[in-house]
């Protein structure tokens, strides 16, 4: 018997040598269920970080920063206009543009750009959010993407069908590439306790070169040409767009999504049992839940929606072909949209469009300022250390951290009782 | 070297661990500490060893006090310590084990690995361990294990070892060999103090047996004593936990166990034949020593782990197999010992944990969706049923106190019509109020004619639930005894003395009181703190 008082102590000289797996699950978790507040600032810490690092590539700004005694004026003039010409430019590649304004539509293209970007980042993080809401974490996005781009994609170039039915048929075998792919990781860490992580990061290469391969193939290469890109998918499968913009079908269908997802989640009993495996495997197991069926469950699930990832991409109009680059680097990505969006439906689709944001003003940020557009990949990385690190974010903008307080006071404590000792 | 604690005192919040605790260990004497788990004996020795600061009282080695901060400070003063479960790294060789920590160097910092090879050589021939200085650990059983962990403290130059139950994870041949050691090192000079709630083990090697009870000495006795009297003195006098309860009126038989096994895949026997069967309207207590294989028992009941052999039936129909949705679903209730790690999931609200195990039924879904609605009329009737202090039900659980948390996973179990009740330590660090609670309404499920079953190692709550008794002892029953079996006897019975062996002992015992407990004053007077343990 234990009591509440021996507790912690026979925990602590028990489970130290078998710690060390679920304390980097538990800091993981912590990552991917951090505050809103976390989320925010992780995102200004980028921007400014971002704004150093445009500072230094920055030619006008180097030239001044020469004389910068004799004349501090130029330094700083330079200092503002290279920022907020580069994040200016981002913000007008991303949302609106000021200078070419000639219909409402045109005035917001950039926005309509953003959206269409966003759309494979919110497909995938909503599955990888349910991943790590259950416990799992899932890297296998981009291998899930490339096997929903893999069916939806020899659907549409190779099968002729009557519009609707097509797009229909589209959509069904990205969900079932997609899944089949999230199937094998889940259904072998159900069976056997394979460590998903490596599973799924090894099927992402396996993925890779199996499309690869499969381009090499007459019945996936476009006739009369030897490139290893597809003939392009029928007109009759391809999303329709809004009003000539960009945007089409699949942010309507990511958006249905996200709700399903919460639904799923939040209304469900399988979302119920999904949470509970997630939040306590031990109490779900004596409460009868299979914890087997909840990782493939949520695999299968992570998966379709990745697979649905791949639509956005070949379904678009214009003609869209399978090509080895189809997933790019939205699975992994995706990551960064989940962990920014705390694994919530919400805070994805946010994430997603803020992501799809800085892809779409990336481009007219290098284009019209000269900013290298590697400052956007940088913003990114930053964005995922600070989650990442809660701690550092709460250091930096001097934010109490109830655990860390405690601590601190416990020690005050110890330190005060052994000074009275010692007197 | 001679240890001294004196007036050792360490409290986690209101909760009293150590009260005052003085105790010698003489050099080269073999000094027992026994007492029940949870009496204290584990927090002691983590202050001895500097891995808790003691809130009062002071730590002499041979007159000199000292203090230590950390193991580290301890080991340097000579102290070593093998824990219950070992600090060992499995892939790494023996020798490499002994070296961390403080490995003997060459120059450039490189580990000088035959020194320590020869270090664990030279000690394990000195002892006849028979230890392979390049085996690797993962590979060795867990009784060469513990002397790895010998020698390790031994190699660091330990003159007081603590073994922190080191009996617990060993066969009967390690034990035995065990002790061997133990004489060998005391011969040599070393002092032990050997932490233990077994008693037979005490009176084998003891030089000196220390009595501790909730978190107080409550006697000394010399290793002639016998168990009758360690045992009376261990498990102490009852209190009366008060529950008012009117006699059991069984029914015909519910629950019908019999033959049931359980080997380990370590091919450790855990639960060895054990047969009883539970009537309608009955409490069966199971008592015993945690770590005698209650949990595995109740594990095997409900499925989370299927028996090797035997069978369960229950109703007529045979569990052994079932899944444990299955299981639920035929109408077990079941409250597990470990509450914060199986019975709830912390970051759930109270609502949710009070569906926890049936939310995919009606009326709290239908056809795979939750029903919102129904999941928080069955939240607002179960805390006000369950009297749960709470400011709602969407607070997360593991925002309540245990005994809030404990009504909530209770009012779950509670709350279906039940085939039978299983309850492993139901009022677990609880305090008075929630344990009488808790009490009144196992009594009262038992009024509705369920069959109860209730695991429990605090033997005041197994004599306060109990209509029959079942001690447990390694994996087997000693025996099943009536309530009013005095509490010395089942304390033998908890040290694996049958019952008539035992009751014997008690009649002759109580036939000259004066022979009772060497050290302590009659026995233990009755403790006005015991029944405010929280």
């Amino acid at each position: 018997m234990t009591t509440a008082a021996e507790t912690p102590a026979v925990r602590a000289a028990a489970n130290k040598p078998s710690d060390q797996p679920s304390r980097f699950r538990g800091a993981l978790a912590k990552a991917f269920n951090g505050s809103v507040a976390t989320s925010v600032l992780a995102v200004v810490v980028a921007l400014v970080v971002g704004a150093i690092l445009i500072l230094a590539a920055d030619r006008d700004v180097q030239r001044s920063a020469a004389y910068l005694f004799a004349r501090p004026g130029d330094f700083f003039g330079a200092v503002w206009d290279a920022v907020a010409g580069a994040y200016s430019a981002l913000f007008q590649g991303a949302v609106f543009n000021i200078s070419s304004s000639y219909t409402v539509g045109q005035f917001f293209n950039p926005l309509w750009d953003t959206i269409a970007m966003s759309v494979p980042l919110i497909f995938a993080g909503l599955g990888l959010g349910i991943g790590f809401r259950a416990g799992l974490f899932n890297i296998g996005a981009q291998g899930q993407i490339v096997f929903g781009a893999i069916l939806c994609g020899y659907i549409g170039f190779s099968w002729h069908l009557p519009v609707g039915l097509h797009l229909l048929l589209c959509l069904l075998g990205a969900v079932v590439g997609g899944a089949v792919w999230g199937f094998i990781p889940g259904f072998l860490k159900a069976k056997t306790g394979a460590n998903e992580v490596i599973v799924t990061i090894m099927l992402n290469s396996v993925a890779g070169f199996f499309l690869g391969w499969l381009l090499t193939l007459a019945a996936f290469r476009k006739p009369g040409s030897n490139n290893p890109v597809s003939p392009a998918v029928d007109a009759t499968a391809r999303f329709p767009s809004f009003f000539g913009t960009a945007v089409n079908l699949g942010f309507v269908l990511a958006a249905a999504a996200a709700v399903g997802v919460w639904w799923l989640m939040e209304r469900s009993t399988l979302g119920f049992r999904i949470r509970a495996v997630g939040a306590n495997q031990d109490a779900a197991r004596t409460a009868g839940m299979s914890v087997a069926a909840s990782t493939v469950w949520v695999m299968v699930i992570a998966g379709a929606l990745a697979g649905l990832a791949a639509t956005s991409q070949l379904l678009a109009s214009p003609e869209q072909q399978l090509n080895a680059d189809i997933a790019g680097t939205f699975g992994f990505d995706a990551i960064t949209v989940a962990l920014l969006g705390r694994s919530r439906p919400l805070g994805t689709v946010l994430a997603g469009l803020l992501f799809g944001g800085l892809r779409a003003g990336g481009y007219l940020m290098q284009a019209s300022t000269g900013t290298p557009i590697d400052v956007i990949l940088v913003l990114q990385s930053v964005i995922v250390l600070l989650i990442a690190a809660p701690p550092l974010v709460k250091a930096i903008f001097r934010l109490p951290d109830p655990e860390r307080r405690r601590q601190k006071e416990s020690k005050r404590a110890k330190s005060g009782l052994a000074a009275e000792v010692a007197a | 070297m001679r240890l001294e604690l004196r007036q050792i005192t360490k409290r986690f919040g209101s909760f009293v661990a150590n009260d005052a605790i003085d105790l010698v260990v003489e050099p080269g004497q073999i000094h027992a500490l026994l007492g029940e788990n949870g009496a204290g004996k584990s927090t002691l020795m983590n202050v001895l060893f500097g891995l808790y600061a003691a809130d009062g009282g002071e730590i002499l080695l041979d007159g000199q006090p000292v203090r230590f901060s950390g193991p580290g400070e301890a080991m340097a003063a000579g102290i070593g310590m093998v824990h219950q479960h070992f600090m060992l790294v499995p892939v790494f060789s023996v020798a490499e084990n002994v070296a961390m920590g403080h490995e003997p160097a060459k120059a450039l910092g490189l580990i000088d690995l035959p020194k320590s090879r020869a270090l664990v050589k030279e000690i394990s021939e000195r002892f006849h361990f028979d230890v392979d200085p390049d085996a690797m650990v993962e590979d060795l059983p867990v009784g060469a294990q513990q002397r790895v962990e010998i020698i390790k403290a031994l190699s660091r130059q330990a003159k007081i070892l603590i073994l922190d139950e080191p009996t617990a994870v060993l066969t009967p041949q390690e034990t035995d060999e065990l002790m061997a050691i133990m004489r060998q090192l005391k011969a040599a000079g070393t002092s032990i103090v050997f932490i233990t709630h077994k008693l037979r083990e005490v009176q084998a090697v003891a030089d000196a047996i220390t009595v501790i009870r909730l978190g107080k000495v409550v006697g000394s006795a010399a290793p002639t004593a016998s168990q009758t009297e360690l045992a009376s003195l261990m498990v102490g006098r009852s209190v009366g936990l008060g529950v008012a309860k009117a006699p059991a009126e069984p029914g015909p038989k519910a629950l019908e166990v019999s033959d049931l096994s359980l080997v380990e895949p370590s091919g450790l026997t855990s639960l060895d034949d054990v047969s009883f069967a539970v009537a309608r309207g009955e409490i069966l207590a199971v008592a015993g020593v945690q770590g005698n294989g209650q949990t595995e028992l109740t594990q095997v009941l409900l499925g989370l782990r299927h028996p090797t052999a035997g069978s369960i039936r229950l109703d007529g129909r045979e569990l052994a197999g079932l899944s444990v949705r299955e299981v639920l679903d035929y109408g077990v209730g079941f409250v597990p010992e470990d509450r914060s790690k199986d019975g709830m999931v912390a970051s759930f609200t109270i609502a949710e944990n009070l569906v926890l195990d049936q939310v995919s039924a009606a009326p709290f879904s239908k056809a795979g969706a939750l029903d919102i609605g129904a999941i928080a009329d069955n939240a607002s009737r179960q805390i006000e049923q369950f009297d749960v202090r709470t400011r709602g039900v969407d607070t997360p659980i593991g925002t309540l106190s245990g005994g809030n948390q404990q009504k909530v996973v209770l009012a779950r179990e509670l709350s279906r019509d039940l085939r039978l009740f299983i309850a492993s330590q139901p009022t677990r660090g609880l305090d008075v109020g929630s344990i009488e609670f808790i009490h009144a309404r196992i009594v009262e499920e038992r009024d509705k004619g369920t069959p109860v079953v209730i695991v429990s190692t605090e033997l005041d709550e197994v004599l306060a639930l109990a209509d029959r008794i079942a001690v447990m002892y390694r994996g087997r029953f000693t025996g099943i005894v009536p309530p009013d079996t005095p509490r010395d006897v089942l304390g033998l019975m908890m040290a694996g003395v049958p019952y008539e062996e035992a009751l014997a002992e008690h009649k002759a015992h109580a036939a000259t009181p004066g022979a009772l407990a060497a050290g302590a004053a009659p026995a233990v007077p009755a403790d006005p703190e015991e029944g405010a343990r929280p």
